[in-house]
């Protein structure tokens, strides 16, 4: 099958432009005859809800919290980026883009993240426009600051909430919408199957959370912005209810699924502290603007920390990389931390953490500055460790925290199943083997609000969409199916329960499938995720029944399909027999311990078509090539 | 190093909308007091799963203090005995071996028991829908730094824009008012120039509907502010106010 990622041709800095002044439109008349499903609210969902219903649209929406403005987005700490240039600083377009390219190891497409780096300023406008408050100088201008992977200050922020603030301007947009009646609004439903009719993504299958009916939707495409999976590892800083199944249940009707072993490793967030742990919390990336990662010189050094004289501490990013320091790339970080504490200089009761210390920039900026910054995440850190970083370093260790891994999709967001688009997390586009921060909240609010409104116009202007009835024999096979499973969970009654072998499928993960990977641990992992795979269908016990609200079945369903996913992720790991940002396979380093990227063989995305489930995952790969005309490939250097 | 503790719980238990609800008592022991409170009770619903009992339903999702779905009343405060802090980022260290700890859901008309202690908060989204917006289409924007804004200004407006919507303050006012989640909302968009056109029917719309679902009106008690995680100042109620006659009684 061949891949067509349907890329404008011509210069980069024109080729939005140009695909914007050659697609087709649907006439302002002509778009209150479409209904489109939009699944999820987050960034990416509630935007694109809010912006197509703007246009005309008649939108659907469907999400599993309580409301919309719950979505995970919510949650993100640091900023968003976008090159306004307003510190003065040297930034322009094609800086955003080329740190953004060089950021993901150079394993994205060129004209994706050009316009994403394009539109990125646009996205300020708008959401300053609806009122989020970011940050302002006395002048009353915005206020920047900077984040990894960059030399430029152009993150702008709202204190250490950027995302709730974000969202909850997307969320208004869309609450209007619902107001005008442009907008049908579902919460607490979630997508358990897609309907293809056809060849064409046509409607969804949902259950309602808390009566446990099965429905069935139709409408004329069908927008996918569902987030992540980073919960497959158990532990992460994901939202509980953060999950894999629309995206899967995608897959299983003929989405492709790409790179999904690219899995962000967070390097600030507060260390597991026991078994009972049910999430990590991250620290944002800000704290690296003033905060020293350090560890102790010496192996197992158990002084407290402000016992340990200067000269036997061993600040390891600023002396392995002058020049970015302690705001090197997450991957970079990330990597680094697991190196020392491996090397048995890791700190706290575990071992397994690092210090980031906030010493030198209290003395230097005095208390009130650094409170005035970061009060909220100091607080937050106390309140979890009972420990205060402003009297002594934190400890943070890595953890999972984003996926930039997803469902394929064209430069329209089209997956490979005409009529089903993918946004935001959801989709595998832009971010390459390592996402920088900041650039999430970015690429959400850039599908959703400027790109989706005129893709999905040129398919629906072009496409032959035959009315179709609910009672179709496609609709019934899709609502028989998503009740089967549901009725299998609830028949095993077995001994085990759903977060016990969710817990073993994150160790698995997280030791085999985690920040290096090599060929014998992917080969072990993949064998042990299919005989948890098995045990979980013979003895998994999933209380109460589908008639009402009933969380340990919306996780049952949940957890089953992270365990067909936790396969394929290893499989792809494997596959992919080179290391690339966050993807470090350990037969393939640089002297230094950097991801030593193979770009002959394997610049490429790779399209995981499914082909069934016997005893194992059975898959095809496709592969996209990534032809790079206007970057150089180069070994990412941050030194 | 961590410390262990035994706890006696009285939870409401509540088939649906329809039934009669109950408490019921569990005793847990060994809680690890570097737990929190949500890890707590899922601690308590893995042994009822295993004895083949029904699990205790309640709403969370980020467990950091962010997203607004938690939603318990413990010991009879919302979010229970720790100032600015949600119930997720509740932790147990802030209770005693032996301790009894009754956990209810937000007790409201407007806020019916979907089962146990989930309840149905959509009348909030109501409200914002009602008006709880700035009207700029996609697209519409001017340059961002085209808009300054006073800092301090533009802070006091962050300060009611945290809100994370949980319902707390409804759940802890005496007349089930939901006037601070209502007024921080009016008072963060009135306070900044993109929110000036709309000030008036922003104000009106949103105070109706808040009327129309059933939540009562303020008389001071002052209750919403000690409970609400994220320190909303009950300024943002006189800033209701203020707003709502301005609307109602200017031309």
């Amino acid at each position: 099958m061949n891949l067509e990622s349907h890329e404008p041709s011509g210069p980069l800095k024109e080729k939005w432009t140009k695909h914007r002044n050659d697609i087709s439109l649907v006439a302002p008349n002509n778009k209150r005859k479409y209904k489109v499903i939009v699944v999820g609210t987050g960034l990416a969902g509630a935007s694109a809800a809010a912006s197509l219903a703007e246009m005309g649209y008649n939108v659907q929406s469907f999400c599993i919290q309580d409301s919309a403005r719950r979505a995970h987005s919510i949650a993100a700490q640091g900023g968003i980026n976008a090159a306004k240039n307003y510190p003065n600083d040297g930034d322009t377009v094609w800086r955003l883009f080329y740190d953004t390219i060089k950021g993901g190891d150079y394993r994205s497409r060129e004209s994706n993240v050009y316009r994403l780096a394009e539109i990125a300023n646009e996205i300020i406008d708008q959401a300053v426009a609806q009122g989020v408050p970011f940050a302002r100088e006395y002048g009353g201008l915005l206020a920047n600051r900077s984040f990894g992977g960059a030399q430029v200050s152009r993150t702008f922020y709202a204190r250490g909430q950027t995302g709730q603030q974000l969202l909850l301007g997307a969320y208004q947009a869309f609450m209007r919408q619902v107001d005008e009646g442009k907008i049908e609004y579902f919460p607490r439903h979630e997508m358990l199957d897609l309907v293809v009719h056809d060849g064409k993504a046509r409607g969804i299958i949902t259950r309602d959370l808390v009566s446990g009916e099965i429905n069935r939707y139709k409408g004329d495409a069908v927008l996918l912005a569902t987030g992540g999976y980073g919960n497959s590892f158990y532990l992460s800083t994901n939202a509980k209810n953060s999950n894999v199944t629309a995206a899967w249940r995608c897959h299983k009707r003929g989405a492709f699924f790409a790179n999904p072993c690219y899995v962000q490793i967070h390097p600030t967030c507060i260390p597991v502290s026991g078994d009972y742990q049910s999430k990590l919390t991250l620290m944002s990336e800000s704290l690296r603007n003033d905060g020293r990662v350090w560890v102790p010189k010496k192996k197992g050094d158990d002084r407290h920390p402000n016992d340990i004289p200067e000269d036997e501490r061993d600040y390891y990013l600023e002396r392995k990389y002058p020049s970015f320091g302690n705001l090197v790339p997450r991957d970079v970080a990330s990597r680094n931390a697991k190196l020392v504490t491996d090397d048995g200089r890791g700190v706290g009761e575990t071992g397994k953490a690092v210090y980031l210390d906030f010493r030198d920039a209290i003395e230097r900026d005095g208390k009130e500055t650094i409170e005035a910054k970061y009060g909220n995440l100091f607080e937050m850190y106390q309140n979890i460790t009972n420990d205060d970083p402003y009297k002594q370093p934190m400890r943070i260790f890595p953890a999972v925290h984003y996926t930039m891994g997803g469902l394929w999709v064209d430069y329209n967001l089209m997956s490979n199943l005409p009529g089903l688009f993918v946004l935001g997390e959801a989709n595998f586009s832009d971010h390459g083997a390592n996402r920088l921060g900041a650039s999430a909240l970015m690429q959400g609010l850039a599908d959703g609000y400027f790109v989706i409104p005129y893709t999905l116009g040129n398919y629906l202007a072009d496409a032959e969409l035959p009315d179709v009835d609910l009672k179709d024999d496609v609709f019934d096979e899709a609502a028989d199916n998503a009740q089967q499973h549901i009725d299998k969970l609830l028949n095993v009654k077995g001994d085990k329960t759903v977060i016990e072998f969710h817990r073993e499928l994150g160790k698995i993960m997280w030791d085999k499938v985690g920040i290096a990977r090599n060929e014998e641990g992917l080969k072990q992992a993949m064998k042990e995720i299919e005989e948890l795979r098995d045990e979980f269908w013979e003895r998994v016990r999933v209380p109460g029944d589908a008639t009402n609200y009933n969380k340990y079945l919306e996780f049952a369903g949940r957890v089953a399909d992270f365990l067909e996913l936790a396969e394929l992720m290893a499989r792809d790991a494997l596959d992919r027999d080179e290391s690339a940002g966050c993807h470090l396979r350990t037969e393939h380093e640089t002297e230094e311990g950097e991801a030593l990227r193979n770009d002959e063989d394997y610049s490429y995305v790779s399209a995981w078509e499914f082909k069934g489930i016997e005893e194992e995952l059975e898959h095809e790969l496709h592969k996209e090539n990534l032809e790079f005309e206007f970057v150089e490939l180069k070994q990412r250097s941050y030194k | 190093m961590s410390n262990y503790i035994t706890l006696h719980l009285k939870i409401w238990r509540q088939e649906n909308a329809q039934a009669q609800g109950r408490f019921e008592d569990y005793t847990l022991d060994e809680v690890n007091q570097d737990m929190s409170f949500l890890e707590m009770l899922d601690v308590l619903n893995e042994k009822l799963i295993k004895e083949g009992k029904t699990p205790v339903e309640f709403d969370y999702d980020c467990r950091e203090g962010i997203c607004g779905s938690c939603s318990l009343v413990v010991n009879g405060r919302a979010h229970g005995p720790k100032r600015l802090t949600p119930v997720c980022e509740l932790y147990m260290r802030n209770f005693k071996d032996g301790e009894h700890v009754t956990i209810e859901p937000w007790r409201a008309a407007a806020f019916p028991v979907i089962k146990d202690l989930v309840v149905d908060r959509s009348a909030l989204d109501r409200i914002i829908e009602a008006g709880g917006y700035v009207s700029v289409k996609t697209g519409s924007a001017t340059e961002a730094n085209s808009i300054p804004v006073d800092k301090e200004k533009s802070d006091q407006a962050f300060d009611f824009a945290t809100c994370i919507g949980c319902g707390a303050c409804v759940a802890a006012c005496p007349n089930s008012s939901a006037s601070l989640f209502t007024g921080a909302k009016i008072a963060h968009l009135s306070l900044l120039p993109q929110g000036e056109p709309e000030r008036k029917r922003r104000a009106v719309r949103m105070v109706e509907q808040m009327e129309k679902e059933g939540f009562g009106d303020c008389s001071n008690h002052a209750e919403c502010e000690a409970v609400c995680p994220v320190g909303i100042s009950i300024t943002a109620i006189a800033k209701m106010r203020k707003e709502y006659m301005h609307a109602v009684f200017s031309d």
